[in-house]
């Protein structure tokens, strides 16, 4: 960085607004979660302040390993698929002219208008047995009756990708939109086939930013809550799930903000770790 | 000598994007080992027309062949070409060794040997042990250095550079122009360079193809045919500086221009009498002369400008409206000065006539 720290009251008056908020709204609440965290629970009523480790003792559970297990290998599972089937796709949008480009990017920001719980029930509805797309199967004659695939993981994780694709596409969008023309080029002058070069070349030169495209996309998922329940079995359920029922209908807070606190850690061990490794090595040394 | 088309051959090739013209009626045989300049004003398709031949585009119509075998339809990285892009180019995320040995790996050589090769090349374009450098690490001319040995990492068949010099300062430009003509001289490979700068096509060429705005080609010759026998007055005016003077031509050897009898040495057959022609003049070749002198193609006029850059001098003649120009060496500068009275002597064998 160039130029001087900004000294003094007056430097500081533009970032006070954002730095209030950014207190009032997010550090303020989440030290209130952090302290809940220690307090002990009354069975019945709501609980007392006091320092009390229980509540991470108690998250050393199966249950709760399982469910968290599950929770990031989904989130997981659907970053690499959307990032897969969002970086192709974008870099296509991005060869395309201008006018189309917007067309397209248009059609996927809409997508972004509609609330998870439409969401849910739509893919449910394509995935169900009486109205859903195995009916358009057997018309076809691929299938011999129609089938109901929801709820199950498979109908979580298509609802998951759903939602997460668009988000995949605009942070894909900027980076892969600056790609000097003539790198694909050179790739094939130089005897790379497209395919080759798409690998080698467009995706290799890319690598920042499938590396934040995945952490994002990793990130966006972990927290979701609506899709588990319509479109997932009790099973699917992630952690976020588990986190809202033990607040709301076990009225258990200070285990609730344990176990939100804990995952937070987690995914943010995990999210560090993929940056890491995704500056990697860039050149190879000889 | 039709069964003998070795090199490259352009046949009546077209390229057009929708109603656009990029290049048309190109037809051209550039034999092995020259080195070629495609020059051109911008605008003139001369890029286009080194994109056909790499395969990255394809033509509208026409057929493109190398040493008789048609090559229209084989896709860019069939070809074995190396191309030097005007950005260069060069992979951001690998380095000065990997961008070199990109070629080799693609073709699965295994990785002694793409180490010797990288040396090998390093060695050539004077960056010895810069293999594991990145890229951004590198100086403009060090990158070009390096996106010409990237090209060359395969022993292409036709080397082509798109104007590979334009982003470097006038003094390092100059350098590399005698280091990439030395290059071509002693690796014999065919080479063609698209270039909009005429003194940078003369100092690199065997052969120049002029294009012009019309997207044709316009001559095809050595620097010096083109130089002092251009085609046309598009030629003439486009490569240096020329004397274009109207006149009307009268047979004998003559033609009018500006009420005198011009007497020229050698004229295109079978001109007939009284058509319209240019003559095309070198500024070197007048001489000036103070003073109204009569004489043998002789005009006369006045001093109106004397540009002196030390290397050489320049005087500016107004001869009944049209402008004159002539240059001499600081040794041969005639004795006039801007307002001047002044003869101009155009020798008839320094006098080309140009009927378009």
């Amino acid at each position: 960085m160039t130029g001087e720290r900004p000294r003094g009251l007056k430097n500081h008056l533009p970032i006070i607004y954002p730095a209030a908020m950014l207190g009032i709204f997010f550090i303020i609440p989440f030290g209130i979660m952090v302290t809940i965290s220690f307090f002990k629970r009354q069975s019945g009523g709501f609980y007392t302040s006091t320092f009390d480790l229980n509540n991470y003792q108690n998250l050393f559970t199966e249950h709760f390993a399982r469910v968290l297990a599950f929770s990031i290998f989904i989130s997981a599972l659907c970053a690499v698929i959307s990032v897969a089937l969002g970086f192709p796709f974008t870099y296509f949008i991005t060869r395309m002219r201008r006018k189309t480009q917007v067309v397209w990017l248009v059609m996927l920001v809409s997508v972004l208008s509609l609330s998870a719980v439409i969401i849910g029930f739509a893919w449910s509805l394509i995935l169900s047995q009486s109205a859903g797309i195995s009916n358009f199967f057997v018309w076809l004659g691929v299938m011999k009756q129609p089938t109901s695939w929801s709820p199950s993981f498979w109908a979580l994780l298509c609802g998951l990708c759903y939602v997460a694709f668009p988000y995949t596409v605009l942070v894909l969008y900027p980076p892969l939109s600056r790609l000097d023309p003539h790198l694909p080029e050179a790739a094939q002058t130089l005897g790379a086939s497209p395919i080759k070069t798409f690998f080698t070349v467009v995706v290799g030169s890319s690598r920042a930013a499938v590396v934040s495209s995945l952490v994002m996309v990793f990130a966006f998922t972990l927290g979701t809550y609506v899709l588990p329940q319509i479109l997932g079995r009790p099973q699917h359920w992630t952690l976020s799930v588990l986190i809202t029922d033990e607040a709301i209908y076990h009225s258990n807070l200070p285990l609730s903000a344990a176990m939100a606190v804990f995952f937070m850690l987690v995914s943010l061990a995990l999210v560090g770790l993929t940056m890491k490794i995704g500056k990697g090595r860039t050149v190879e040394s000889k | 000598m039709m069964h003998f088309m070795t090199g490259l051959v352009l046949k009546d090739i077209h390229k057009h994007y929708g109603s656009v013209v990029a290049v048309q009626n190109v037809s051209l045989q550039i034999p092995h080992g020259r080195f070629v300049c495609f020059l051109g004003p911008s605008g003139c398709g001369k890029t286009t027309l080194l994109r056909l031949i790499a395969g990255l585009e394809k033509p509208s119509r026409g057929n493109i062949l190398l040493d008789s075998s048609d090559i229209t339809e084989q896709p860019a990285h069939r070809r074995n070409f190396g191309m030097v892009f005007q950005s260069l180019a060069l992979f951001p995320h690998l380095s000065v060794g990997e961008n070199i040995a990109y070629s080799l790996r693609v073709r699965k050589v295994d990785k002694a040997a793409r180490q010797r090769r990288i040396d090998e090349l390093l060695e050539l374009v004077r960056l010895p042990g810069y293999s594991g450098r990145h890229i951004s690490q590198l100086s403009g001319g060090q990158r070009q250095r390096v996106a010409i040995a990237r090209a060359l990492a395969i022993e292409p068949r036709l080397f082509l550079l798109d104007e590979p010099l334009s982003a470097l300062d006038a003094k390092l430009r100059e350098d590399m122009q005698l280091e990439l003509r030395m290059l071509q001289q002693r690796l014999q490979i065919t080479t063609i360079v698209v270039t909009h700068d005429q003194r940078e096509a003369m100092t690199m060429s065997d052969l120049i193809v002029v294009m012009g705005t019309d997207n044709q080609v316009h001559q095809m010759g050595t620097p010096l045919e083109i130089y002092r026998e251009p085609a046309n007055t598009f030629v003439a005016d486009f490569i240096g500086t020329s004397n274009l003077l109207k006149g009307i031509y009268s047979d004998i050897g003559e033609a009018a221009v500006l009420g005198t009898m011009l007497k020229i040495d050698s004229v295109p057959q079978g001109l007939p009498s009284g058509n319209e022609i240019t003559i095309s003049v070198r500024p070197e070749d007048i001489s000036v002369v103070p003073g109204i002198q009569q004489g043998e193609n002789s005009l006369h006029g006045t001093v109106t400008f004397v540009r002196d850059v030390g290397s050489s001098v320049e005087i500016y003649l107004d001869c009944n409206g049209i402008q004159i120009i002539s240059q001499s060496t600081p040794q041969g500068r005639p004795p006039v000065k801007q307002q001047d009275a002044a003869t101009a002597i155009l020798p008839p064998a320094a006098c080309k006539v140009l009927t378009s």
